[in-house]
C-alpha cells in the first residue's frame, strides 16, 4: 500500500444524501451508467448480476396502510476510510494484488482493472455490496459504444468494478486548476455524475475536511447517519433522514438500542 | 533379460483388464469435469451460478475442504520426522499421496475460480502482503511444492524406476534429508492452513465471519490449523479404510491406525473445547457489538441453529470422544462413524465459513442470499476426487504406498 | 514478491512476510540441489563398481 502523503490538509471527499428528498426516480443511476460506461445486460431480470455503481434500495416501515412509509436509499460505495479511520476499508487489506487502494489524497477507493484478477474477496469483504463483477464480456447496443465516455475505460469480463466517485472528473479538475497555476479545487469544479442528475438535489457531494463545502455542515446535521456504521466501516456517504424507522432500518441494534445512543465497541488499530 | 516387472515384488494386484475398467470409469468422470472446466475457462464465470452476492461459493468450500482433509499429510509429517512417532511411517505414504492429490486439486480449483486466470500471477508477483489470501497462495504453492518433494521417493521406489541408478541414489538421499522437507512442510502448513481461516475472519464487515484478533491474526486463523491437524488424520484413516475396503486386503497393522486415531481424537476434543468457547465469545461478546443476536445468523431454515450443534456436538465432541477411549478406536464400528463424523465436521465448518457467510444479510432490510451451484461448478468440483481415485488407484498398483502389505498379506 | 516491483516497500510487513517466504524457498531449493548434486556424484562413485543398494 502506498505511503501517506504529508500533505497539509488532505481531501476526504464524500457525500449526503438527503432521504427524505429521495423519491427513487433512478436519475443518478442513469447518470451514473452513461458516465461511467457501466454495462449492463439485455435482461436485466436478475438484480444479483447487475452492474451499477450506484443503485436505490427500497424500504418500507412494514405498516399497513395507510401508516406504510416507503424510503429510497441510493447506495454508491461507501469509499470508507475503515477500521481506525486510516486507509483500511474491509475491501483494500483484503486485494491479494493490490488491484484496489485507498488513496489518502482523496480518500477514494481505487479499482485498477487490469491488475484484478477476479477473485472476488474484496466482494466478500464488502457489507454494502457496492462492488460488482463483470460475470459476461461488456456488450452495448449497435452504435452505443459511440457515445461511451472516452474519459472512463471499459471494463473486461472477469474482473471487479464499483463507483470511484468519478474520479476521472476529479483528475480533470486537477489538470485544469493546475494549468491555471491553483492549488485548490472549487466546491463546483468535481462533482459526480449522480450529484448532478439528481433532480432533487438530494445528492450533495464535496470534501468533508472543507469546511466550506456543503457536505461538511450537512454530515454534522442530528439528522446524519451512516449504513451499517457500528461495523467501523467508516463510510463517507452520509445520509440524512429525519425517519425514526429509516434511522434505526440503517444499521443492525438489538432490541432495546436506541440509534445514536451506541458506542463504538472496536479499538482503533490497524 | 526380462523386463523388471511394473508391480512391486511380493504383493499381489487384480488383473490388467480388471484395472482398466476401473480407470476407464473414474476417467470418464474426470473427463466430465474437465469438459465443465473448459466451459469455465472459455466462456467465462457466467457459466456458473454465482452472483455478486455469492462471489465465493462451492468451490471455495472445495478448496478450504481438501486443504483441510489433506492435513493429515503435514501433520502426520510433524509427528513421524519431528516428534519421531515411528509407527507413522507405515500410513504416512498415503498421507502425503493424499496430501498431494488434496493440494493440487485445491491450486486447480482457484485456477477455474478466477475471473482472470491469466492473471493468476499477480498475486505472486504483485503480491499485497496484508492479504490472508496472499498469505494462503504462496504458502500453497510451497507447500505443494514440498509434498511433490515427498512425493518423489516413493514414485521413484517403483521397481522399474528403482532400477536406475541415478534415481535410486535420489529416492535414498531425498529419504535422508526428509525431515527438513517435513519441518518447512510444516512451518508452511501452519501459515497457510491459519490463513485459510483468517480469510473470513478478518472480515469486519462480515458480523458472522469476524472474530477477534491476536495481533493480526483472527481466532479462526489458530481454529482452522488446529482443526486440519485434528481431522485431517481422520481423512487419511478413512482413505486407508476404504483402499482396504476395494482392494479386499489388510494394508495397515491395527496399531498404527489406533495411535493415529488417538492423537486425532485428542485434537479433536482440544480443538472443539476452543471452538466453543470462541463461539460463545463470538455470540455474547463480538455479534451483540455489532447488533446482533446469535439467532439473527441462524434465522433461515436451510441454515438453522442445528448446523451449529451438528459442527460442534454431533461432529465434534462425538468422535473426539470415542477416538480418545481405547474401546471407542477398537471397536471398527465406532471408530468408523468417529472419523466419518469427523470428515463431514470439518467439511461442514469449512462450509459454514465459506457458505453462510455469504447468506447471512448485514442490512436489516435484506433477505437471506439463496444459492445453488450450477451443474458446471458440481463438476469441476468432482472432478478432483475422479482425479484423486486415479492418482490413489496409480499409486496403490504400481509403489510400495503401503509398508506392511507384504507382511500382512504374504504369497506364497 | 521483489524488491523491484513498485508497490514493494522496505517495511515490517514486507521483510517478515517475504524473509519468511524466501527462507522457505532456499531450504526446499537447497535440499533439493544437495540431493540430486549428492546423486550424481553417488552414482558416479558407483559406476565401476556394479551399481550397489544400500
Amino acid at each position: 500500500m502506498k505511503e501517506k502523503n504529508d500533505y497539509k490538509q488532505a481531501k476526504r471527499y464524500g457525500m449526503v444524501i438527503d432521504l427524505d428528498k429521495c423519491t427513487g426516480c433512478g436519475a443518478c443511476m442513469v447518470g451514473c451508467y452513461s458516465e461511467n460506461n457501466v454495462p449492463f445486460k439485455a435482461d436485466e431480470t436478475n438484480k444479483l448480476d447487475s452492474i451499477n455503481w450506484i443503485r436505490i434500495f427500497k424500504i418500507t416501515n412494514d405498516k399497513p396502510y395507510p401508516e406504510t412509509e416507503t424510503c429510497y436509499i441510493p447506495m454508491p460505495c461507501m469509499q470508507c476510510d475503515g477500521v481506525g479511520k486510516h486507509g483500511h476499508p474491509p475491501c483494500v487489506s483484503v486485494c491479494p494484488a493490490v488491484a484496489t487502494d485507498y488513496d489518502y489524497d482523496t480518500g477514494i477507493i481505487s479499482q485498477i482493472y487490469t491488475r484484478c484478477f477476479g477473485c472476488r474477496y474484496c466482494m466478500a469483504a464488502c457489507p454494502y455490496h457496492a462492488r460488482k463483477f463483470n460475470w459476461w464480456d461488456p456488450v452495448w447496443p449497435a452504435d452505443m459504444e459511440k457515445y461511451l465516455n472516452p474519459k472512463v475505460s471499459p471494463r473486461m469480463r472477469g474482473v471487479v468494478e464499483k463507483c470511484s466517485f468519478c474520479f476521472h472528473r476529479y483528475q480533470q479538475a486537477r489538470d485544469k486548476a493546475y494549468l491555471e497555476k491553483r492549488e485548490e479545487l472549487a466546491e463546483n469544479e468535481y462533482q459526480t455524475a449522480c450529484a448532478e442528475a439528481c433532480p432533487t438535489g438530494a445528492i450533495t457531494f464535496g470534501d468533508l475536511n472543507n469546511k466550506n463545502h456543503a457536505v461538511y455542515k450537512l454530515k454534522n446535521s442530528p439528522k446524519a447517519f451512516r449504513l451499517l456504521e457500528r461495523l467501523n466501516t467508516n463510510p463517507k456517504v452520509y445520509y440524512l433522514t429525519s425517519k425514526k424507522w429509516v434511522r434505526r432500518a440503517g444499521d443492525n441494534y438489538l432490541t432495546h438500542e436506541e440509534p445514536g445512543k451506541i458506542k463504538n465497541n472496536m479499538k482503533e488499530h490497524h | 533379460m526380462n523386463e523388471t516387472p511394473l508391480i512391486p515384488a511380493g504383493v499381489k494386484r487384480c488383473s490388467k483388464w480388471q484395472f482398466s475398467l476401473w480407470m476407464a470409469a473414474a476417467t470418464a468422470v474426470l473427463l466430465w469435469g474437465v469438459y465443465a472446466m473448459y466451459l469455465i475457462w472459455y466462456k467465462g464465470l457466467n457459466q456458473t451460478n454465482m452472483n455478486d452476492a455469492y462471489g465465493f461459493a462451492l468451490w471455495i468450500w472445495a478448496d478450504l475442504a481438501v486443504i483441510a482433509l489433506g492435513g493429515g499429510a503435514f501433520f502426520s509429517g510433524f509427528l513421524t520426522y519431528i516428534i519421531n512417532k515411528n509407527e507413522l511411517k507405515n500410513i504416512i505414504n498415503l498421507a502425503v499421496v493424499i496430501g498431494f492429490i488434496c493440494y493440487s486439486s485445491a491450486l486447480l480449483i482457484l485456477a477455474i475460480d478466477v475471473g482472470q486466470p491469466l492473471r493468476a500471477w499477480f498475486i505472486f508477483w504483485h503480491a499485497n502482503v496484508h492479504s490472508m489470501l496472499t498469505e494462503v497462495a504462496f504458502c500453497l504453492s510451497c507447500y505443494f511444492a514440498v509434498l511433490t518433494i515427498e512425493f518423489i521417493p516413493l514414485i521413484l521406489e517403483n521397481p522399474r524406476l528403482d532400477k536406475k541408478p541415478f534415481l535410486h541414489h535420489l529416492s535414498h538421499n531425498m529419504h535422508g534429508i526428509m525431515a527438513i522437507f517435513a519441518a518447512t512442510g510444516v512451518f508452511l502448513s501452519f501459515f497457510h492452513q491459519g490463513s485459510l481461516g483468517g480469510v473470513a475472519g478478518v472480515l469486519y464487515g462480515r458480523p458472522f465471519a469476524f472474530r477477534e484478533h491476536i495481533l493480526i491474526w483472527p481466532f479462526t486463523f489458530f481454529l482452522f490449523t488446529w482443526s486440519a491437524a485434528a481431522y485431517g488424520p481422520c481423512f487419511t484413516i478413512l482413505v486407508t479404510k476404504i483402499t482396504e475396503l476395494i482392494t479386499r486386503k489388510k494394508l495397515v497393522k491395527d496399531n498404527v491406525i489406533h495411535l493415529f486415531a488417538k492423537i486425532s481424537g485428542w485434537m479433536i476434543i482440544t480443538y472443539i473445547i476452543a471452538k466453543t468457547i470462541d463461539t460463545i465469545y463470538w455470540a455474547f461478546v463480538t455479534a451483540p457489538g455489532f447488533g446482533f443476536t446469535l439467532m439473527d445468523f441462524y434465522a433461515s431454515s436451510t441454515y438453522n441453529i442445528g448446523l451449529l450443534f451438528a459442527e460442534i456436538v454431533i461432529c465434534g465432541f462425538i468422535p473426539g470422544l470415542i477416538l480418545i477411549t481405547k474401546r471407542g478406536r477398537e471397536n471398527s464400528f465406532l471408530l468408523m462413524s468417529a472419523i466419518i463424523l469427523g470428515v463431514i465436521g470439518v467439511s461442514l465448518n469449512r462450509w459454514v465459513m465459506v457458505l453462510q457467510v455469504m447468506a447471512v444479510p448485514v442490512f436489516s432490510f435484506n433477505e437471506w442470499y439463496t444459492y445453488m451451484p450450477s451443474w458446471q461448478e458440481v463438476a469441476t468440483t468432482v472432478l478432483p476426487v475422479a482425479y484423486g481415485i486415479i492418482v490413489i488407484s496409480l499409486a496403490h498398483r504400481y509403489l510400495p504406498v503401503f509398508p506392511q502389505e507384504k507382511e500382512l498379506n504374504p504369497i506364497d | 514478491m521483489f524488491p523491484f516491483c513498485f508497490e514493494w516497500a522496505w517495511d515490517i510487513s514486507h521483510i517478515v512476510f517475504m524473509g519468511g517466504l524466501w527462507y522457505a524457498l532456499s531450504i526446499i531449493g537447497a535440499g533439493m540441489t544437495f540431493a540430486i548434486v549428492k546423486s550424481v556424484f553417488d552414482c558416479a562413485g558407483h559406476d565401476d563398481q556394479d551399481h550397489g543398494h544400500h
